[in-house]
C-alpha cells in the first residue's frame, strides 16, 4: 500500500508565511485561553479532596447533594465517566493534617440512605503537597528541555537545536492551549502526557532535520527553500505514517481507557496532531528564520568528514606499520 | 537451514525466549511476577510529614523529668521546674549543692547549661545545643519509620512499603487493603504516637484554666472517655513510655474489661517502685498521647514493673498494644497525602486499559501489514517481542506498573513501530531507485539509522526527566517508556534486521510487493 506519491516534491516552504500565521494565531487564542479561561487544575497540584463512589443504581444528583450537604458543605458533585459514578470534591480544609479522620466511612454513611454505595476512591492532597508536585513538574519540564537542547546542539547545529527547540515550544503552548480550552483537568498525568508530547514531537522534527543534513551533503540543491521542501516531502509519509499509528493507540485509550486517564489521552490526542502539523510546516522553515547558510554548514559537515577520513587514514597507516 | 543464521537473528531469537519465558510468570501469579501499584490493585498510599519541632519538645520534656527524678535520689533541691519549647530552668534552693548537680546535669549529653547565681539560690537555664537540635530532629524521622515499618510487620500486612521522602517526610504504600474498617484501623495505628506517660494528679489545686494550672507547675489534660472532664496533673511525668519493653493485651481480673498488660524495664520497673512507694493513696493517671485513660489509687507499692491500662474496645487494645509495643513515635506525623483505591477502582482500570492496549495493538499490527505486506508482517512480530520484553524487564527489576505505566506501554506499541516505519521507507526508496532488493534492505538498515537514533535518544531524555522529577505513578509511566524504548531498539531495528538477512540468504524470491509496493 502506497499513499502518498513518492516522486513528487510537495512545495511546503512557498506556503511558509501562510502556516507560521496559523501557527502564530494558534498560539495567540491558547495564551490568551490560559490567562483568560485558567486552567483546571486537579487537586495533585492545588491541593483537595476527591471521594470518588460508585452507586448501584442511578441516584440524582440533588439527593447526593443534600445529604453531602449535611455535613461537607460547598463541596461539589458531578458524575465521572458513567451516571452512576459520582465524584466529590471539597476544600482539603475540611480534614487537613489529621491522620485519622476517616472521609470514606464518613461519605459512605452519608450516601448509605440513597442506595448501595460503594467508596471506590479517596484522594486527600495537602496543599503544600501540591505546590511541591508543580514545582517538580516545572523542573522536570525545564530538565528535559536543557537536556534535549545539547543533544541537538551536539548531533546537529545550534540552529537546529532552536528551531527544534522553538517547535517544541509551539506543540506544548498549543496544547495546553487546548486543555484549558476544552477545561480539561489538570492533573500529573497531564504533565506526563506533556513531557511525553516533547519527546515526541522532537522525534518527528529530528527524523526531518535528519534528512535535511543527509540531503546538504548528498544533494546538489543549493537553495535552503527548495532543499527543505525535498527532505520534508521525503519524509512525509514516514511522518504521517508513524503519526497515525500513534493517534490510533491514544484514541483507543482515550475511548476505552476509562475517565482516570482521560486527561492524560486527550491531551496526547492534541500533541500528537500538533506535533504532526509542526514538523511538516513549522519546524524546517524556522531554520530560514534563524539564518541557516547551507554552505556554512555543508563545509562544516565535510570537514568534519575529511577529518575522520584522515584519522581513519593514519590508523590504517600505522596498523601497516608505514609510520 | 543452520547455515543461514546471523548474530542479528540469533540476539532477537534468545531476547524473544527471555521475554516469554519471564513474562509467563507474571500471569500465572509467580515470582517473578510485574507488580500492580496501587492504583490496578487497590490499597492506600499515604504522605505523612514529621513535625521534628515536637521531638525536640519531648526531649526536654524528658531532660526535665531526668532532672527531677536525679535531684530527688540526690536530695538536691529544686523549684520552678519548667519547660519551654526548646529550654527548660529550674532554680536550685541551696547554692551550696551546685557542684553536686553540676556533676549530675555532666551526665546529660548534648546541652548547654546557663547558671545565674542569685540570693542563695542558682537559676540553672538549659538549652539543647544546635547539633542536638538538628540530631533529634534527624533521629525523628528515622525513628517515626523504623517505629511505622514494625507497628505494621506486627499487624501483619502484606508488603508494606515505608520510605523516607525529602527531609522530613514518610511514605508510606499498603497494597491489598480492602475494607474500610481495615484501612481506618491502620490509619490509627500508623499515627498515633503512642505516647504513654505516667504521671501524679494534684488533687490539692482546683486550677480553670492551663494558665492557672501552670502557675502550680501542673498541666491540664482530659479524660480519653469523657473529653470535657480535666485532669489537673504534677508536672513533669513520673514515667514514660520509652521504658516500656512489652505490652499485651487481656482482660482485668474484676470487671472483665478488655486491658493492655504493660511491663517496664528495670530503670522504669524501679522508679514505678520508688513513686507509687511514696504516694500510697494517691492517684495515678496514665495518660497516652495527652489523654487520661484511667487514674487508679496506688494502694501499695507496685514492684515488679508492670501495669495495666484499661481500654474501650479489644480491637483499640489490639492497636494500642502493637504501638505502645513497637515504641512511641518521637514526633507526631500529619497527613499530608493520602491515595486510596477500591479494589473494585484498580480492576476496573486493569480492564479499561487491557481494552484500550489490545485494540490499539490490533489496529497497528493490522495497519503494518496492510501497508507493508510482508515487512509489516516482520514489523508486527518484533512488536509483540517488544511487549514480551517489556514485561520480562520489568518483572525482573520488580518494577511496579500503573495506571499510566500501562498508558505507557499502550503508547509504545505506538512508538516503537515508528522505527519500522522509518526503515521501511527508506528501503522503499532504494528499491525505486533501481537498487536490488538486497542492497535495499542493507541500505535501507544504514540510511534509517541516525534518525531512528536520534529520535529515540530525544525520547529518552524526556522519560528521564519525568523519573527524575516525577512521583508516584509517574514514575512508573517514565518506566515503562524508557523500557519500552530500548526494549524497540532492540526489535525492532536489530530484530527485524536479522529476519531480513536470514529470509535473503536463503534465497527467497522477494519482489517490492514483500514491502507493500506496487510490483
Amino acid at each position: 500500500m502506497e499513499l502518498f506519491s513518492q516522486n513528487k516534491i510537495y512545495n511546503f516552504m512557498s506556503k511558509r508565511n501562510i502556516f507560521i500565521s496559523i501557527s502564530l494565531t494558534l498560539i495567540a487564542l491558547s495564551i490568551a485561553s490560559m490567562i483568560f479561561k485558567g486552567f483546571n487544575w486537579g487537586i495533585d497540584f492545588k491541593g483537595g479532596i476527591e471521594v470518588q463512589v460508585q452507586f448501584q443504581k442511578v441516584v440524582p444528583i440533588s439527593d447526593i447533594r443534600k445529604q453531602i450537604y449535611k455535613k461537607f458543605n460547598g463541596a461539589s458533585i458531578t458524575t465521572f465517566g458513567k451516571k452512576n459514578e459520582i465524584l466529590i470534591r471539597m476544600s482539603v480544609k475540611k480534614v487537613s493534617g489529621d491522620v485519622q479522620k476517616d472521609l470514606g466511612t464518613e461519605v459512605k454513611k452519608l450516601l448509605s440512605p440513597l442506595g448501595n454505595v460503594t467508596i471506590r476512591r479517596v484522594d486527600i492532597i495537602g496543599s503544600k503537597v501540591g505546590s511541591e508536585l508543580r514545582d517538580n513538574g516545572i523542573k522536570a519540564l525545564i530538565f528535559a528541555i536543557i537536556g534535549i537542547l545539547i543533544y541537538v546542539a551536539f548531533r546537529f547545529e545550534w540552529r537546529f537545536a532552536l528551531a527544534s527547540v522553538l517547535a517544541l515550544c509551539h506543540d506544548t503552548i498549543i496544547s495546553l492551549g487546548a486543555v484549558s480550552f476544552f477545561h480539561v483537568e489538570v492533573n500529573l498525568d497531564v504533565l506526563a502526557a506533556i513531557l511525553t508530547l516533547m519527546g515526541y514531537s522532537l522525534n518527528d522534527t529530528i527524523v526531518v532535520f535528519d534528512r535535511i543534513r543527509e540531503q546538504i551533503i548528498g544533494s546538489k540543491v543549493r537553495d535552503l527553500p527548495s532543499l527543505i521542501n525535498e527532505a520534508v516531502s521525503k519524509t512525509l509519509s514516514r511522518t504521517v505514517l508513524t503519526s497515525l499509528t500513534t493517534f490510533f493507540v491514544m484514541s483507543t485509550l482515550f475511548l476505552f481507557g476509562g475517565e482516570i486517564i482521560r486527561p492524560f489521552s486527550f491531551t496526547m490526542l492534541v500533541g500528537i496532531i500538533v506535533g504532526t502539523y509542526s514538523s511538516i510546516f513549522i519546524a524546517s522553515p524556522l531554520l530560514i528564520w534563524l539564518g541557516f547558510k547551507i554552505d556554512d554548514y555543508r563545509k562544516k559537515l565535510l570537514d568534519k568528514e575529511k577529518r575522520k577520513r584522515e584519522k581513519e587514514k593514519m590508523r590504517q597507516m600505522y596498523k601497516g606499520g608505514v609510520v | 537451514m543452520m547455515k543461514n543464521l546471523n548474530y542479528r537473528l540469533v540476539i532477537f531469537i534468545l531476547a524473544t525466549i527471555f521475554g516469554i519465558a519471564f513474562t509467563i510468570p507474571s500471569f500465572l501469579g509467580k515470582n517473578p511476577k510485574v507488580n500492580l501499584g496501587l492504583d490496578l490493585q487497590g490499597g492506600m498510599y499515604l504522605v505523612l510529614g514529621v513535625k521534628s519541632e515536637d521531638a525536640v519538645k519531648n526531649r526536654i520534656k524528658s531532660i526535665a523529668s531526668t532532672i527531677k527524678y536525679l535531684s530527688d535520689k540526690k536530695d538536691l533541691f529544686i523549684d520552678r521546674l519548667k519547660t519551654s519549647n526548646n529550654a527548660l530552668s529550674f532554680e536550685l534552693i541551696d547554692k551550696d549543692d551546685a557542684p553536686k548537680m553540676d556533676a549530675e546535669l555532666k551526665k546529660i549529653r548534648g546541652i548547654e547549661i546557663k547558671k545565674i547565681p542569685e540570693k542563695g539560690i542558682v537559676i540553672y537555664k538549659i538549652a539543647l545545643t544546635k547539633e542536638s537540635i538538628i540530631k533529634t530532629k534527624e533521629n525523628a524521622i528515622k525513628q517515626a519509620i523504623q517505629t511505622i515499618r514494625s507497628r505494621l510487620d506486627a499487624f501483619g500486612l502484606a508488603d508494606p512499603s515505608v520510605t523516607q521522602q525529602g527531609k522530613d517526610k514518610i511514605v508510606v504504600e499498603l497494597p491489598g487493603i480492602k475494607t474500610q474498617k481495615e484501612k481506618n484501623n491502620i490509619k490509627k495505628l500508623i499515627s498515633s504516637a503512642a505516647h504513654l506517660e505516667l504521671y501524679l494528679v494534684d488533687n490539692e489545686h482546683r486550677v480553670t484554666n492551663p494558665a492557672e494550672a501552670a502557675k502550680y507547675g501542673d498541666i491540664m489534660l482530659p479524660d480519653k472517655n469523657n473529653p470535657k472532664r480535666m485532669w489537673l496533673l504534677k508536672t513533669p511525668p513520673v514515667l514514660d513510655g520509652s521504658m516500656i519493653t512489652d505490652a499485651t493485651v487481656g482482660f482485668t481480673q474484676k470487671t472483665n474489661q478488655p486491658a493492655i498488660f504493660f511491663t517496664l524495664n528495670s530503670q522504669g520497673a524501679a522508679i514505678f517502685g520508688d513513686v507509687t512507694g511514696k504516694n500510697v493513696g494517691k492517684q495515678l493517671a496514665i495518660v497516652v498521647d495527652n489523654k487520661v485513660y484511667s487514674a487508679p489509687t496506688i494502694q501499695e507499692r507496685i514492684g515488679g514493673g508492670s501495669g495495666q491500662i484499661t481500654v474501650g474496645s479489644t480491637d483499640e487494645a489490639h492497636i494500642l498494644a502493637i504501638a505502645l509495643r513497637s515504641g512511641s513515635l518521637p514526633a507526631p506525623v500529619v497527613l499530608l497525602e493520602q491515595r486510596s483505591v477500591g479494589a473494585s477502582l484498580g480492576a476496573d482500570s486493569i480492564r479499561k486499559s487491557m481494552i484500550a492496549l489490545i485494540t490499539g495493538f490490533v489496529i497497528v499490527v493490522i495497519f503494518m501489514a496492510w501497508y507493508y505486506g510482508f515487512s509489516g508482517i516482520i514489523a508486527d512480530i518484533a512488536l509483540v517481542t517488544n511487549l514480551f520484553l517489556i514485561t520480562a524487564v520489568m518483572a525482573l527489576f520488580g518494577a511496579t506498573l500503573t495506571l499510566p505505566g500501562m498508558a505507557g506501554i499502550v503508547l509504545t506499541v505506538g512508538m516503537s513501530v515508528d522505527a519500522n516505519v522509518i526503515i521501511n521507507e527508506r528501503i522503499r526508496e532504494l528499491i525505486r531507485e533501481g537498487k536490488s532488493i538486497k542492497q535495499a534492505i542493507e541500505g535501507g538498515y544504514k540510511n534509517a539509522m541516525s534518525a531512528i537514533l536520534d529520535s529515540n535518544i530525544t525520547t529518552l531524555i524526556a522519560a528521564i526527566a519525568l523519573f527524575a522529577y516525577g512521583s508516584g505513578t509517574i514514575k512508573g509511566f517514565a518506566l515503562t517508556m524508557a523500557i519500552g524504548i530500548l526494549a524497540s531498539m532492540l526489535t525492532a531495528i536489530l530484530g527485524t534486521h536479522g529476519i531480513w538477512q536470514y529470509i535473503v540468504a536463503g534465497n527467497k524470491k522477494l519482489t517490492p510487493k514483500s514491502f507493500g509496493m506496487k510490483a
